[in-house]
């Protein structure tokens, strides 16, 4: 029997088998943000366990509330920040230079195939999308992540989803994803890992990848995964070029670990995308998903574009092609947190700040902001938001609001109608 | 150990997730403490009062998929500050059955027929869970329920450790 690209990772990162449905893993790779974090090292301090296991592999961002909003969250940013320079943690974005974890490390080339990382935060499953096995985790997990470099997992099943077809005009990965988890789900995927296969995965680039393996935990997963391949590599070179001679040599080394063609799964689903037209949220699940279609003229009070599912520079320049010379509908109020200052700074030499601002949109530093509700565009009671993000629960953006999720273009096109609409009749 | 027995809070919804059980702005919080008021207020059930009805209970019996959504440990703590150490449903977010667990509490899974027969036993019910020989008794309306449950070895030297740092810091 062969063996899935999760299985030959844990395998090659067993450090104890405590039990025969458990396994103790040591990490590559522990992610810290500002809000999960403090507690854990609070804990550690009390503790006299005021340590990490190692500097190198611990990469620390303040993002969900930055700047600061109020004492409360500027003690969270003081506290990692502390921690971080007393513990000679040299990959420490502060403001500035911060911006939302997933886009954010990513981009730094702390992704790599075959890598076990885990950070106290559920969407870290968007890392997956290198070929790696990354898990959100609690506190607890974290704290212990932090002081041993390890960590537990139930041993891991994985579930096979083939996308085939060709995504049509207009169409991206986040009406995919939207769909999938309509089909699977909130509950579909748990406790397992979601292997993304299939000619429309392989034609995608890194960015829509990340979307994604960013929904996976929408549907209970533990991690989305695709298989590194070529275009993995090509994002990569700058930070692996030293390790391999060429980008081929790169793919191969990739190779060794995609699942084998008899591994075992505990599903095989197969979607055809060719048909697919762009998909939204209408309730307070994430697979409560209708097309726009069904769902054209729902009033919207305001549109958000950003986040670690959609505030990459491809996001960006999708938006902005809808609002390219158009302004917002009467009364929506627009806000576009690009996700992070690499992100910011390109869509600026592009030019995509400007139609945004045009447009009327407020642009905000890259941060989670409203995406968690937190801040940065708090719905009141009774408001509604299309948004870009990854969560629809209630009170998610606000207590009393609600978030029907979608693409950039889906979300940009709402703007400019004032109501949720198909962006392929603009 | 910690206690695990005492009145029951029902929950009958599937998928509540962890924004429900504690919102995302008290996240800000520093101290698990300082969580308590908190707990469960974001959802909406009939005749639900978290207010009321946690401060009456050290169980709570769900159905479904508890706990999915975000990672927060938040959502495992604002249960522990409140004295209830044990939920039981049909299945857990894998995230917050971890966090149970490494906190030294106890996130029991029973086969749907058996969290029906919890349920049938009327409003007024309490249960109590025997770690060691993987068992508990819901007793209410007159009746008493003996039903078996599983724990994995690993859980429960989990929770006799009193959680995943105490074990880890002694194994690794
Ligand atoms: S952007 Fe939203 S979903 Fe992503 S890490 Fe930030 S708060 Fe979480």
């Amino acid at each position: 029997m062969g063996k899935t690209i999760t299985e030959k990772i844990f395998a090659s990162h067993q450090r104890d088998i405590p039990s025969e449905e458990n396994m103790v893993l040591d990490l590559d790779v522990v992610m810290c943000h500002e809000i999960t974090t403090p507690i854990a090292i609070n804990d550690l301090v009390e503790r006299n366990l005021d340590r990490v296991f190692d500097p190198d592999k611990i990469k620390v961002v303040i993002d969900h509330v930055t700047p600061s909003k109020d004492s409360k969250t500027a003690l969270q940013a003081k506290i990692l920040r502390d921690w971080a320079f007393r513990n000679s943690i040299t990959d420490f974005f502060d403001i500035g230079k911060n911006g939302v974890c997933h886009a954010l490390f990513p981009e730094k080339g702390f992704v790599r195939p075959g890598y076990t990382i885990i950070m106290g935060d559920s969407h870290t499953c968007t890392h997956g999308a290198f070929g790696a096995f990354a898990a959100g985790v609690g506190t607890t997990d974290l704290e212990v992540g932090i002081l041993k470099g390890v960590c537990s997992f139930r041993l891991p099943q994985s579930m096979k989803i083939n996308i085939e077809g060709t995504l049509p005009e207009g169409v991206f990965a986040k009406d995919v994803i939207l769909y999938i988890v309509k089909e699977l789900t909130v509950n579909g995927a748990t406790n397992k890992v979601m292997e993304f296969w299939g000619e429309v995965v392989d034609a995608m680039d890194m960015e829509s990848r990340m979307t994604l393996c960013n929904m996976a935990i929408e549907a209970g997963g533990t991690c989305g995964v695709c298989m590194p391949d070529r275009v993995t590599a090509e994002y990569l070179w700058p930070f692996i070029k030293d390790q391999y001679t060429t980008i081929d040599a790169a793919v191969a080394e990739f190779e060794t670990l995609h699942s084998d063609a008899d591994a075992d799964y505990t599903d095989e689903l197969t979607f055809n995308v060719s048909d697919l037209i762009p998909q939204a949220t209408y309730g307070f699940k994430p697979d409560e998903v209708k097309s726009v279609v069904e769902l054209e003229g729902t009033p919207v009070d305001q549109v958000y574009i950003g986040s670690c599912t959609n505030g990459r520079i491809s996001d960006l320049r999708e938006a902005a092609a809808v609002l390219k010379g158009k302004t917002l509908a009467v009364g929506v109020r627009g806000i576009l947190a690009p996700a992070t200052p690499l992100v910011y700074a390109t869509a600026m030499e592009e030019g995509l700040i400007k139609i945004f601002m045009d447009a009327g949109f407020c642009v905000t530093n890259p941060t989670c902001g409203a995406c968690l509700g937190m801040s940065n565009g708090v719905l009141a009671k009774g408001e509604v938001c299309a948004s870009t993000t990854n969560r629809n629960f209630n009170g998610r953006m606000g207590k009393g609001g609600m978030v029907h999720l979608m693409s950039p273009r889906s979300a940009a096109a709402a703007g400019i109608k004032g109501c949720i609409t198909d962006h392929r009749e603009l | 150990m910690k206690n695990f027995s005492g009145s029951v809070l029902f929950l009958d919804r599937s998928d509540i997730n962890t924004d429900e059980i504690i919102p995302a702005k008290y996240l800000t919080e520093n101290s698990k403490i300082d969580l308590g008021p908190f707990v469960l207020e974001d959802l909406k059930l009939e005749g639900f009062d978290p207010q009321r009805d946690v401060a009456k209970a050290q169980v709570i019996v769900t159905r479904n998929n508890f706990g999915c959504g975000s990672s927060r440990e938040h959502a495992v703590w604002v249960f522990e500050v409140n004295d209830i150490n044990v939920v039981i449903a049909e299945g857990f977010a894998r995230i917050f059955r971890q966090n149970m667990f490494n906190c030294g509490m106890l996130a029991i899974e029973l086969p749907a027929p058996d969290i029906d027969a919890i349920f049938a036993l009327g409003t007024d019910v309490a249960i109590a869970v025997d770690v060691e020989n993987e068992k508990l008794s819901a007793a209410g309306g007159g009746n008493t329920l003996e039903l078996s449950l599983h724990l994995n070895s690993f859980d429960k030297d989990l929770v006799r450790a009193g959680g995943w740092l105490a074990y880890a810091d002694q194994k690794y």
